[in-house]
């Protein structure tokens, strides 16, 4: 069905009823219990950003999983998505869809012009190329365009881009929320359903994020399966030898980049339309570090790790940052007092960002 | 043209920390096949081996002094620090005074130390996984070595001073017969340069002029050929790799009095560093070397006000854009030579 085989079809499905019933998965634990509190994850934000993260790594797997081209900057394309969709936000006021069609379109032209200049070597030199480019493109953003009192201030450096009442916003109605929204539907209207204990929360920007992600997941399946997902992976394979027979590999993985690349447009301008601002810290090299991170948690190459491994990556970055030293100590509680400290402190780099140390270590 | 020679002094001295990193990032790479994203924590180590040293002289004991009394009437008590107590009043000045030329032999044993557990403690297991495992191996090290450093040390960048003999500027000028005080270049940014010629100097040495630095150059160029000697390759790579580590480590030393520590220095400085070796070459040592002062220089430039006048924010970028450049026009890099580690 809708041109997949029927392996692909069910995975397609399974990922459907799991974007529908995360809500109530996600939340296993009454409200109000200290389970609840530590490992409940079924809220809005957290799953918004699984769901928008989601889509970020399949794109990302595009390049890396097929093509083996690491690409150290996706961080950069996620953040001009961003900034594109909170000045459509500026101009135009605050329906999404010229917001997230802008982001794709800027995120692909930023991809194309990164791809063409760092896709002229390969293996390590592609990714420092790409972290190069990224880099410049953050500090492009965080100072060079950012300055609050020159003319040309894109990004508002570091206070980060939002939208004030004195913007344009030239097709704002006076019926409309002051959200961004789709059709008047506001992406932070949420349904509490409230079943016994349990509390769960049906979000409009949840469900709209997932929507996209299934979409992104079917586009992804179709590539993978299509000629061109097969010639990416013989890209992988063996390049020479693809030289070799007379074929110019490099249309075909700049496509990739540029796919990718779009991916990550969708994704920041997701974030942008879940919470109005963007700031240049989503594209600090650093951040880009995260998404290979997820995706090899996930599984590279495959179709559906990137999700999981974003999933993953986002739901523990959350538990783990909740583990702070008074947790610990509390744990921890039964060890001798000296003892107790000195153990906090040897977990205590290892529980914050530090834990990827840990999982790769563990891998 | 003297604003020209201020510029080029004022780029010698990050030229300088790039260079000592791209060599010790370039020796790594060369000998290991590793990418050490890790690299820039081992200049934040070193940084605060300096911030460390200067604490420990400064940790005092208090004594009452009968004699005096405070306003409340109670016994003054009087500071006295160990190292006082120890050496006297005047060789503990003069130490607490030379604490960061001093942190150095605090800094080589440690960043040695440091050098030899993550080789063979991590980064030995990586040798035979893709380049991606290994990038996500040593920048999840390089988080947690910076998390650890924030744990003890706090976000907030810590002055250390430089003796106070090097406090000041130098009038370079007047010694190449310009105007007093056209060029005013610190003295310490002198040491810093001086230094670390001598440092890149001192790589150069050993392994051109030494049996073991014999091996490790013959290691790079053909790894199994020297296993098959008979050779044991493993050890002589885990030492250059403390080396590196140490070679690192003493640039971040040295370079606390220009600009104060703070955890995150290490990731930033990484990627210019990661620019630099590319520029330079992947694989060649006078290219990184070449390179780092190369692009110090050229940034200096980029931050004069007649140059930002015409191209605001040019200073940010300029770095990134050389490397775009000479990839484009030179895709080697500058002294990178032909089949050497081309991919």
């Amino acid at each position: 069905m809708f041109g997949l085989e029927k392996k692909d079809f069910t995975l397609l499905l399974i990922v459907t009823v799991m974007v529908i019933l995360a809500p109530f998965v996600l939340n296993p634990f009454p409200e109000g219990t200290a389970m609840a509190q530590m490992f409940n994850a079924g809220y809005p934000d957290l799953m918004q950003r699984f769901a928008i993260f989601g889509i970020l790594v399949i794109g990302f797997n595009i390049l890396f999983g097929l093509t083996g081209y690491l690409s150290f900057g996706h961080a950069a394309f996620l953040g001009a998505g961003s900034y594109a969709a909170v000045w459509m936000f500026k101009l135009l006021g605050y329906d999404i869809i010229p917001a997230i069609l802008l982001s794709i379109a800027v995120s692909g032209l930023f991809s194309l012009a990164v791809g063409y200049v760092s896709l002229r070597r390969s293996g390590i030199y592609f990714s420092i190329l790409t972290l190069a480019l990224a880099q410049m493109m953050f500090n492009m953003a965080y100072s060079v365009l950012g300055n609050p009192s020159s003319s040309y201030n894109l990004t508002n450096g570091e206070t980060g881009l939002q939208v004030y009442n004195s913007d344009p916003q030239v097709l704002l109605s006076a019926t409309d929320p002051n959200f961004p929204h789709l059709f008047g539907l506001s992406m932070r209207s949420e349904t509490h359903l409230l079943i016994g204990n349990w509390d769960f929360t049906l979000n409009a920007g949840y469900y709209l994020s997932g929507l996209f992600l299934l979409l992104a997941f079917y586009i992804s399946i179709r590539i993978f399966r299509s000629p061109f997902g097969l010639m990416l992976r013989a890209v992988k394979s063996n390049q020479q030898r693809l030289n070799y027979t007379g074929l110019n590999t490099r249309p075909y993985t700049l496509m990739a980049f540029v796919i990718s690349g779009m991916y990550a447009g969708l994704a920041g301008g997701l974030l942008a339309c879940m919470d109005p601002l963007a700031g240049a810290e989503r594209m600090h090299w650093t951040a880009s570090g995260e998404i290979v991170i997820m995706s090899i948690l996930g599984g590279i190459g495959t179709l559906i790790g990137p999700i999981l491994g974003a999933g993953f990556n986002e739901y523990f970055k959350n538990i783990l940052s909740k583990i702070n030293d008074s947790v610990l100590h509390e744990w921890l509680s039964f060890l001798p007092d000296g003892f107790e400290d000195i153990m906090v402190t040897l977990i205590h780099p290892f529980v914050g960002k530090g834990w990827h140390l840990t999982w790769a270590c563990c891998s | 043209m003297d604003a020209i020679i201020l510029q080029i002094l004022n780029g010698l001295d990050k030229g300088s920390a790039y260079a000592l990193i791209a060599l010790g990032l370039t020796l790594i790479f060369g000998t290991l096949g590793v990418v050490n994203f890790a690299h820039g924590a081992l200049f934040v180590i070193g940084a605060f081996c300096a911030v460390t040293l200067n604490r420990i002289f400064s940790i005092s004991f208090e004594t009452t002094d009968p004699t005096k009394v405070d306003f409340l009437g109670n016994p003054a008590t009087i500071k006295t620090t160990y190292l006082e107590h120890w050496f006297g009043a005047g060789p503990a000045a003069w130490m607490t005074d030379w604490s960061v030329p001093l942190a150095i032999l605090l800094a080589i044993p440690v960043m040695l130390l440091v050098g030899v557990i993550m080789e063979r403690g991590l980064i030995k297991h990586f040798y035979k996984r893709p380049h991606a495992d290994q990038i996500l191996v040593t920048f999840g090290l390089a988080i947690v070595l910076q998390e650890i450093i924030k744990f003890f040390y706090g976000a907030n960048p810590i002055q250390t001073a430089p003796p106070d003999v090097f406090i000041g500027t130098m009038d370079l000028g007047v010694w190449l017969g310009f105007e007093a005080n056209a060029i005013a270049y610190p003295y310490w940014r002198m040491v810093y340069f001086l230094f670390s010629t001598v440092i890149i100097g001192g790589v150069f040495a050993f392994l051109q002029f030494t049996t073991f630095g014999m091996v490790v150059r013959a290691g790079m160029a053909d790894r199994e050929t020297v296993g098959l000697l008979g050779i044991d390759i493993d050890k002589r790579f885990t030492i250059t790799f403390a080396i590196a580590a140490t070679v690192a480590g003493l640039a971040g030393v040295m370079y606390t009095p220009i600009t104060p520590p703070t955890y995150d220095i290490g990731v930033e400085l990484l990627v210019l560093s990661f620019v630099v070796v590319v520029v330079g070459g992947m694989g060649s040592l006078p290219g990184a070397v070449l390179a780092g002062f190369l692009l110090g220089i050229v940034e200096s430039f980029a931050s004069m006000n007649e140059v930002k006048n015409i191209l605001p924010g040019i200073d940010q970028i300029i770095v990134y854009l050389m490397a775009i450049i000479v990839i484009l026009v030179r895709p080697r890099g500058l002294m990178g030579r032909k089949g050497v580690m081309e991919d």
